[in-house]
């Protein structure tokens, strides 16, 4: 099993169309030598779960940047949870205010990357996400 | 391990997508599963599509899976997309082109890596086709990752190979090389709606018509008129599979039934031709020298010590020794009777 890569699903859900961050972190994770499976834009939450599903990853990545975030993933973590995916880490990145981030921490979210968060981190939380859990 | 296999071949989808994590990345998961699954597995229909990068294989996945749910029949799908070579990641995007197909249950959409394979598909594509195959889909669709003129494992893991064309690739000399085009039980000439598609329809069916034994001569009308297709009777003159040409425009399902029905006519033939069997053996006889070359090779790495080999290695490399007298040197040692237990 040493050479299993690291799965990841980076997923765009709700109704912004701005993707640009999203593909940065996912060019990121394959130059990391991760496996990322990319969903493109405006996904439901069902679409994110059931991908996530499909493609059995080992950790989510979702890129909200239209301030839907607490609508929208209280809504994927319960659907994975329905589909036995609750061990599944999920990191969040975009527009997140801070205030919401311990809100977020509480349903579930291993992680919250905004803007100026470097690659280096988010590379090192993934793994460590992955690996120690 | 058992009741993974067991769940997924009750339709588990928890269990079919953990199933493919396993067979994907352990070669001993793997045998696990296509043994037990192994004699469930011939009733799939397996599909490739294969064409060059750009050329619309996944939207054509996509069009091609709405199509055959709409005929009733569960759908698995591996899109096979390149793994870089210098860190091993890889970006798999054919789902971007799939999001018709989210939410219907009748559907598995399961993307994977190449790992380094250079043929078009991973080395474990042929076993999670198994794992899919087993499952109970009607059809499994596998994606190649774009494929270039050689990349042409995918002729020994389907049975229906579909090349996919665009508009603008080249010209008529690019049609009657050798490789890919070779391969097709059906060319797909998609983008139809882009200007010069006619042009490559035309190339396409010259490049058939110039196959001596190809018989197209012979049934000339039939290739030049697509409209034929939906006569069932048509699709099977008795001198062989005649290659035909089919224009789609994927993101608008253009042509769309027409490339389904085609896809049957071929199953049919191949299942009253007695060609399915024949294509069975050919396949189930590269897979079985693959694994036995796979195999033999893991004994060597067992039998002789990675130092011994090296040392054979260094010896070619500096003339001592030639490379034929070191393989039967290696070869007299992987066989010796104490070994082999």
């Amino acid at each position: 099993m040493s050479d299993r890569k690291i799965r990841v699903l980076v997923a765009k859900p709700g109704l912004d169309g701005h993707d640009r961050g999203a593909k940065v972190i996912a060019r990121m994770l394959r130059d990391a030598g991760m496996e990322v499976v990319y969903t493109g834009l405006r996904q439901t939450p069902q679409m994110v779960a059931e991908a996530a599903l499909q493609e059995d990853v080992d950790v989510v990545g979702l890129s909200i940047l239209s301030g839907a975030h607490m609508a929208l993933v209280p809504r994927i973590m319960e659907l994975m949870k329905e589909n036995d995916m609750e061990d599944v880490p999920v990191f969040l990145g975009g527009i997140i205010p801070d205030d919401d981030v311990p809100g977020l921490k509480e349903l579930g979210v291993t992680g919250v990357f905004g803007p100026g968060a470097h690659s280096a981190d988010i590379v090192a939380a993934i793994e460590e996400a992955v690996t120690g859990g | 391990m058992d009741e993974l296999i067991a769940k997924a071949q009750a339709g588990n989808r928890r269990a079919i997508a953990r199933l493919i994590t396993r067979v994907e990345n352990d070669e001993e998961a793997a045998k696990t599963a296509v043994t037990t699954l192994y004699s469930q597995t011939g009733q799939s229909h397996i599909v490739g599509i294969t064409g060059s990068p750009g050329s619309g294989k996944s939207t054509l996945v996509n069009a091609l899976a709405k199509e055959l749910r709409r005929r009733d029949l569960q759908v698995g799908i591996v899109a096979v997309d390149p793994s870089s070579p210098f860190t091993g990641g890889a970006l798999l995007g054919d789902r971007v082109r799939m999001q018709d197909l989210a939410g219907d249950k009748g559907i598995f959409i399961r993307s994977l890596a190449s790992r380094g394979s250079l043929g078009g598909l991973s080395r474990a594509t042929s076993a999670v086709v198994k794992v899919l195959a087993g499952s109970g889909f009607d059809v499994v669709l596998v994606e190649t990752v774009g494929a270039g003129q050689a990349e042409v494992d995918i002729a020994n893991t389907a049975h229906t190979t579909l090349v996919i064309e665009a508009p603008g690739m080249g010209d008529d000399i690019q049609s009657i090389k050798a490789g890919i085009l070779e391969i097709a039980d059906i060319l797909v000439v998609n983008k139809g709606d882009r200007p010069g598609s006619n042009r490559t329809v035309r190339s396409l069916q010259t490049m058939l018509h110039l196959n001596p034994e190809g018989g197209t001569m012979r049934h000339h009308g039939r290739v030049m008129q697509m409209a034929k297709n939906d006569d069932p009777a048509y699709e099977l003159p008795e001198d062989g599979w005649q290659v035909p040409v089919q224009r789609t425009v994927a993101t608008e399902g253009d042509g769309l039934p027409e490339l389904v029905d085609a896809i049957q006519s071929h199953w049919r033939y191949l299942q009253e031709s007695g060609e399915w069997l024949e294509r069975e053996k050919e396949r189930s006889r590269q897979e079985i020298e693959h694994l036995l070359k796979a195999r033999f090779m893991s004994h060597l790495q067992k039998a002789v010590a990675a130092s011994e080999q090296e040392a054979m290695v260094t010896a070619v490399a500096e003339r001592e020794l030639d490379p034929y007298t070191a393989v039967d040197q290696l070869f007299a040692r992987a066989t010796l009777p104490e070994v082999m237990d």
